[in-house]
């Protein structure tokens, strides 16, 4: 019916749709299982379900609230509505200190107790993140 | 103060000058000379002189501290070393662009002395779209970010340059991306010029391939410098964080990789000239983007330090209208050259190179997506995310199997139709490869057999290119050295991450820290006076497994201006690994925050990228072809 030719270039273009869409779909895929969250202290006071998988948790820490020892880092995270404690053991960046604002990346253990397996190294003292800013409003 | 006034009219009579050559090159484009008019090859020259007058009193202006100038002062301090006063000047976001203003000159004006065997018509429209682009350029410095501005009364100190920023590989690391990015300039321009004028052709190609080259090469080191500094400075011990601002460098990258390769079918066969035109444009528009992303503030990352919308939408605009008009272009002007018949056997050279695009294409993709989908996602629902290497490395690492066994194959194949030889001795190399590679890593992963083929493939790439590089001599050298080069990188890299060990505790001075393989003693701190810093130096003793001590002082620096601390990682670096350590001060505290980490091949990541751009220089000096 077709020619040789004609019959090519139909498979050559299904090949490059299907890839295409296959692509597509892995891509959107893994980006569901990878992507991290944002959430405030007031955020996951107020939410009703827990989240259990990886997000980040953004305020300011709260002065007088960090305590350390040999192998762990505690602090509160605070937006000045709601406050999370967060346990970290792991290296801190140099702009960590009471009072600025910080960003932590780890697991919620309930409301209250949040694991952090990493702390956001921001490397500007007058830089906020815009989620922290946005998390504590125009305080 | 003068220094200012003759750098901002400069910088005017550099834009005159754009506007004026634009109409001499309308004009002679239908005048009958042979060669460009005289007039624009010296108006060409005296443009980019203006831009260099104009950077050069920028710079003078950091020299002398002169805080009349609001860029020197948002950027300067008096007390700051000599070096990074000068450095200072393209470490800031006016100073930067100026940059790139002075690499677009010097790129047209060197492409205009360098293209004389060119077609005139072709030659002129390349000047008048690199003039659109500079025009461009000129107009958002004058207007959203002039250097220089003019403070009044005069502060008698500046604020500073960011302490991270002074460092002597993020000096050079500007301009030499900056040579890269902008290299692509040309390349845009030419393709476009070369649309106009239906000059897609085999002799375009061998001609474009040098810029091609040029910009591939500086674009190579430019990324590898910046990693280099990520590497040391941010105290993280990793080269590659997946950072937008990161992507954002190496997604054009990726599509100038791909125009390199198709390049070649197009100076052999002349045939894929759609692809390359769209390439170009496309390579071109993402180092734009780069721009504007990091430029804009929209990405919040370590480059972005002045936050101005009218920024962002200033340069949003002007990359709407170069897509429109290059879009626009290729499609009215561009004709597929349908007399040749363009049949290739499906194992061809020409297939192998079209495969290498499909791969760049889909790491462009997954870059790209990963960048722009956490911004897409605030602006459409406020929703806050970020995407973490896991996303990267779960969609690139899998695909890098094929990849590298169609890179060792692809260049073995002849043009139109071939066969592969020895499949026999290939499949039993690669088995023995594979068998060998389980051995080495059988207890040092998780995944083993995902590690073990993709470890196995590069191998198969760094044999077979090694064996390339002593049986056929110097018979396409650039190529088998470049993609030797990227065996290597891959290599080390994977090496690296699976062998790598870190520790990270909190440590008193004085105190003695026993991990299982060896011990960390925390020996004293001393305190030094620099003009612009105080630096807390650190004396750790690192006994390891083998018995063997090493001392490292790592260090942290209070600056004065701004006040900002940072940690220096000390590294000792040898031919197979690297010991960084890097200490953390929590402030007021007596404990003091220290990661040590053992990185394995780190050396060789570097040399690896080196050896990449080698081939790439190989090829841009050699004058006969290969076959």
């Amino acid at each position: 019916m077709y020619g040789k030719k004609v019959k090519l270039r139909f498979l050559f273009l299904a090949l490059i749709l299907s890839s295409v869409i296959l692509i597509v779909f892995l891509i959107l895929q893994s980006l569901k299982e990878n992507v991290v969250y944002f959430q405030s202290p007031s955020e996951i006071k107020l939410s009703v379900e827990l989240d259990k998988k990886k997000i980040r948790v953004g305020g300011m820490v709260k002065a007088k609230s960090v305590l350390i020892n040999s192998s762990e880092v505690n602090f509160i995270i605070t937006d000045f509505k709601n406050e999370i404690n967060v346990i970290y053991s792991g290296a801190v960046p140099n702009l960590f200190a009471e009072g600025k604002g910080v960003v932590a990346e780890g697991f919620l253990k309930d409301k209250n107790y949040f694991t952090a397996t990493k702390i956001l190294a921001k490397h500007d003292e007058n830089y906020m993140p815009p989620e922290v800013k946005e998390a504590i409003g125009d305080k | 103060m003068l220094a200012n006034q003759i750098g901002y009219y400069s910088l005017i009579l550099g834009l005159l000058l754009s506007v004026l050559l634009c109409g001499l090159s309308v004009k002679d484009l239908n005048s009958s000379g042979k060669q460009i008019s005289q007039n624009i090859l010296s108006l060409s020259f005296l443009q980019l002189v203006f831009v260099i007058v104009s950077f050069l009193s920028l710079i003078l202006s950091f020299i002398n501290s002169d805080f009349s100038n609001e860029t020197v002062f948002n950027n300067s301090h008096t007390t700051k070393p000599l070096f990074y006063k000068i450095s200072g000047t393209w470490g800031n976001h006016e100073g930067s662009l100026l940059l790139w203003l002075l690499v677009l000159t010097l790129f047209i004006f060197l492409f205009l002395i360098k293209s004389r065997e060119q077609p005139k018509k072709y030659r002129i429209l390349t000047l008048l779209f690199q003039q659109i682009i500079i025009i461009g350029f000129f107009l958002f410095v004058l207007m959203t970010s002039n250097p220089f501005n003019y403070l009044f009364p005069i502060p008698t100190e500046g604020l500073g340059l960011n302490p991270i920023l002074q460092d002597p590989a993020l000096a050079i690391h500007p301009p030499i991306l900056y040579l890269g990015y902008v290299g692509t300039s040309i390349i845009f321009s030419s393709s476009l010029a070369a649309v106009t004028q239906n000059y897609v052709s085999k002799e375009w190609g061998q001609h474009i391939k040098k810029w091609v080259l040029v910009s591939w090469v500086f674009l190579t080191i430019g990324i590898m410098l910046g990693s280099i500094w990520a590497y040391y400075e941010l105290g993280w011990g990793g080269f590659w964080f997946w950072d937008p601002v990161e992507n954002v460098s190496l997604m054009p990258w990726l599509t100038l990789t791909a125009l390199l390769h198709c390049i070649i079918v197009l100076e052999r066969r002349s045939t894929l000239t759609s692809w390359v035109v769209i390439l170009s444009i496309t390579t071109f528009t993402l180092s734009m983007c780069g721009t504007f992303l990091v430029r804009s503030g929209i990405l919040n990352s370590v480059h972005t330090f002045a936050n101005d919308p009218a920024r962002g939408i200033f340069i949003l605009i002007f990359l709407f209208i170069l897509i429109i008009l290059s879009l626009g272009i290729f499609f009215l002007f561009h004709k597929e050259n349908n007399k040749k018949s363009i049949n290739v056997f499906w194992l061809s050279r020409e297939t192998s190179i079209l495969i290498n695009n499909w791969f760049m294409m889909y790491f462009l993709s997954v870059v790209l997506i990963g960048t722009v989908y956490p911004i897409f996602l605030d602006v459409i629902s406020s929703e806050k995310i970020s995407v973490g290497p896991p996303f990267y490395q779960k969609l690139i690492l899998p695909f890098l199997i094929p990849f590298l066994f169609f890179m060792s194959l692809g260049p073995r194949l002849k043009w139109i139709k071939s066969k592969i030889e020895n499949k026999k001795s290939l499949i039993v190399t690669f088995i023995i490869l594979a068998i060998l590679t389980f051995f080495i890593i059988k207890n040092l992963t998780t995944d083993l057999l995902f590690y073990t083929i993709l470890i196995s493939a590069a191998l198969f790439l760094f044999f077979t290119t090694l064996k390339e590089l002593f049986i056929k001599k110097f018979n396409n050298v650039s190529q088998t050295v470049a993609h030797f080069g990227f065996s290597l990188l891959i290599l080390s890299i994977l090496f690296n991450s699976i062998l790598s060990s870190e520790i990270i505790t909190n440590i008193k001075i004085g105190e003695k820290y026993i991990y299982n393989e060896g011990e960390i003693f925390f020996k004293k701190i001393e305190e030094k006076k620099e003009s612009n810093f105080n630096s807390i130096i650190a004396y750790f003793e690192i006994k390891d497994e083998n018995g063997k001590t090493i001392e490292l002082k790592p260090e942290i620096r209070i600056y004065n201006q701004p006040e900002i601390i940072t940690s220096e990682a000390d590294i000792k670096t040898t031919l197979l690994e690297d010991k960084f350590l890097v200490m953390n001060l929590v402030k007021g505290r007596e404990y003091f925050n220290i990661r040590y980490q053992v990185k394995p091949f780190m050396l060789w990541i570097w040399i690896s990228v080196l050896l990449l751009s080698f081939g790439g220089l190989i090829s841009l000096f050699k004058r006969k072809y290969e076959n």
